[in-house]
């Protein structure tokens, strides 16, 4: 074989190798995100579908359990094969991706779409890093509901509880009654959500985001901390024995089912009563407790886009970026989610009473309270979680106690 | 564990033999390079990289930083660490006690030549075929005081019947090892069995003719026959307690509040939900350094000083 045709051969073989590539017109997307229930696969399909009706390939990479999944899309961008597109929980779970330069920033799209004006605060301070947006948030999740049923309130003769001391009191009057007052989740991170509720209904947004953001210990040691711990101890009376170790939704369905009053959970919770057939404000009501009408803890998912130097997969991302916030499909992908769209300026009025609820509660930025997964790091977050479900489970341990490990967790846990 | 020797051929010429050796052993050695290899870069690899790690800071990433001993101090700080290392033991003594004392009883039993042995011993068995997960779920349904055992017991009219351990604070740990129990018993009963079959008939004879009680026969003689089989069911159930982690999800989540928690679950959560590497591998590290100080003396003695005693 002479040089000549030697050479034609490898340009040969590399214009094969490489043409795929340079002609690919087709957007190939692969997903990464932990949506497996029912409802949730139900949303994710609506930009699935409206993806393929772009023209595009979606591949969907669904891993059930947060942490298995973001274990796998953390190793994949480390070890440098990426999906196209991640999921995460607006928060501080992709902080160390950012700062390793692993995520592409989606600032140029952010500017044109002009998404500081239209999202909460919160959020956008929860998704910006440096001044530039790292990530697409995609929905809004309101953590600190009760949801209380509302045939057991009128035999009961009691209106809904505005406050906590007003909770405690009517819950005593149902406990007596042979109902259980709260359902519960007895597992850790139920427990803290329930915390968190009392703390940010009783304690106010201020001391939520100093124990939670700035771990002021002297705001943990406060006479108001003391008080709203006080109240969260004697609540653990009116839960039932049967509550350790229960799932959520398990928790749900005994208000469903008429054996409980109240639960506090997020607005996920609202699949299970749609599930079970009933309508929000007709067999169960939607309400935040707390003093001067309840603030909405508020944290949601996003989509990141891991870096790339591929021209295809940067085109591919910004159509799906494009895509995310469509305000039609975002009320489409919320109503399946439970959750409220991201951008407030989309007409909720197709949507069910809770979630425009949340919608007129989250207009006025004073009730806008980010989540613990915004302000704290998972370190600190378990660390409050290992303090909370000791308290709570342990009713002998007296507030005191609890406020120690609370300052212990604010000074140990990086 | 066996040994494999390979015959050395009968020595002709001092020359050729050393290459005619080399030629013999060279295919064993690389059929068994692939295994060394994975040996060491996966396991004593990923070892030592866990007990570097567990002296820095690392956080969600790996961070090759030197940060002394500080992870250690706040591990030995930590209430829920402490609950976990207590909890490990309670759990390892009952368990592998339990475990061994129920699987021998019940070898014993079907020992006795019982009709429908083989149902039995399925029956026996059969737990073991589940994973921990299905038993743990199992288990949290018939324990739980308003849908299992104890609405049972008070439907059919015991109002004042109380089990609800699992709820319990500090009885909960023991319906892990119940649930543990149940699932090992019968592996143990099948390998003691095993043995029991390999005794000598004879032996039997002889100690009837001594007029020698059977449960004395048992303890004196089978027992102590018996060695190697409880040595390896031991061995089995003791990788099972250090590996304790999804019966305890599955289960308890580790509640009520930190009651039943247990070191893999501590590492598995610092390691992958807390973003607290460092931390998780501190706990890890420990763990290898309880199991290698158990292990330790048994290999040196099984392995190491009859050796050194036939030289």
């Amino acid at each position: 074989m002479s040089l000549k045709t030697r050479i034609s051969a490898y340009t040969l073989a590399v214009a094969v190798v490489w043409s795929p590539g340079a002609f690919a017109q087709q957007m190939k997307a692969e997903v990464l995100h932990w949506w497996t229930s029912a409802g949730e696969s139900a949303a994710v399909k609506v930009f699935a579908d409206q993806f393929t009706k772009a023209g595009g390939t979606w591949v969907d990479n669904a891993i059930a359990g947060g942490a298995n999944a973001r274990t796998a899309g953390i190793n994949r961008m480390v070890g440098g094969n990426p999906p196209t597109m991640m999921q995460f929980n607006t928060g501080k779970q992709f902080d160390e991706l950012v700062s390793n330069d692993l995520l592409r920033d989606m600032e140029s799209q952010a500017k044109a779409g002009k998404w500081r004006e239209l999202m909460p605060k919160p959020i956008v301070d929860a998704t910006v890093r440096n001044g530039k947006f790292y990530a697409v948030p995609v929905n809004i999740h309101g953590q600190n509901w009760l949801f209380y049923n509302t045939k057991v309130f009128a035999d009961a003769g009691l209106e809904p509880p505005k406050t906590f001391p007003e909770l405690i009191q009517s819950g005593e009057k149902l406990k007596a009654k042979g109902i259980i007052p709260i359902a519960l989740g007895g597992q850790p991170n139920w427990e803290h959500n329930l915390f968190r509720a009392v703390l940010v209904g009783h304690g106010g947004a201020d001391l939520f985001r100093k124990v939670y953001g700035s771990r002021d210990q002297a705001a943990a040691k406060s006479p108001k901390m003391k008080e709203t711990v006080e109240l969260f101890g004697k609540m653990r009376a009116l839960v039932d024995p049967g509550s350790p170790g229960r799932n959520w939704n398990d928790a749900t369905a005994l208000v469903i089912t008429n054996k409980a009053a109240m639960h506090f959970n997020g607005d996920w919770a609202k699949g299970e009563f749609l599930a079970a057939g009933q309508t929000p404000g007709k067999e169960y009501g939607c309400t935040l407790v707390g003093e001067g009408g309840g603030k909405l803890v508020i944290g949601g998912d996003v989509f990141v886009f891991p870096a790339t130097k591929d021209k295809a997969m940067l085109a591919t991302q910004d159509k799906l970026a494009e895509i995310l916030l469509d305000p039609a499909t975002q009320i489409a992908f919320n109503n399946k989610k439970g959750s409220i769209p991201v951008r407030m300026d989309v007409d909720v009025s197709s949507m069910d009473v809770c979630a425009q609820k949340s919608h007129a509660v989250l207009s006025d930025p004073a009730n806008q309270v980010e989540a613990m997964e915004l302000l704290s790091t998972p370190n600190f977050s378990g660390a409050m979680q290992d303090a909370v479900t000791q308290f709570w489970n342990n009713p002998n341990m007296s507030a005191d106690a609890f406020i120690e490990k609370i300052t212990a967790a604010m000074r140990d846990a990086s | 564990m066996s040994t494999v020797s390979i015959s050395t051929p009968a020595v002709t010429a001092p020359n050729s033999h050393g290459r005619r050796l080399f030629r013999k052993r060279l295919p064993a050695a690389m059929a068994l390079l692939p295994t060394a290899l994975v040996v060491l870069v996966v396991y004593i690899g990923c070892m030592v990289w866990t007990v570097r790690l567990s002296f820095t800071s690392s956080t969600l990433l790996p961070k090759l930083d030197w940060v002394g001993m500080t992870q250690y101090t706040r591990l030995f700080a930590n209430d829920r660490f402490v609950t976990s290392a207590e909890n490990i033991v309670i759990f390892g003594i009952l368990f592998i006690a339990g475990c061994l004392i129920l699987g021998f009883l019940l070898a014993v039993f079907i020992d006795q030549n019982v009709r429908a042995e083989g149902i039995f011993r399925t029956v026996f068995l059969y737990p073991y075929a589940m994973s921990f997960v299905v038993t743990g779920v199992a288990w949290q349904w018939f324990l739980n005081p308003g849908l299992g055992l104890q609405k049972v017991v008070r439907d059919l009219g015991f109002e004042s019947f109380t089990f609800d351990w699992i709820v319990s604070q500090d009885m909960a740990i023991y319906t892990i090892v119940i649930a543990g129990l149940w699932h090992g018993s019968g592996l143990t009963m099948a390998i003691l069995l095993a043995g029991l079959r390999g005794v000598d008939e004879d032996l039997w004879k002889a100690a009837k003719v001594d007029g020698i009680p059977t449960w004395r026969v048992y303890t004196s003689i089978v027992l102590p026959l018996l060695r190697p089989m409880v040595v390896t069911a031991t061995v089995l159930l003791a990788t099972g307690v250090v590996k304790l982690y999804d019966l305890v999800v599955a289960m308890t989540m580790g509640g009520p509040g930190i009651a039943t928690e247990v070191p893999a679950k501590f590492v598995m959560d610092h390691l992958f939900e807390r973003n607290n590497i460092a931390l998780g591998t501190a706990a890890a590290t420990i763990m290898l350094i309880c199991v290698v100080s158990i292990l330790a003396p048994w290999v040196y003695a099984r392995y190491v000083r009859p050796q050194g005693r036939h030289a």
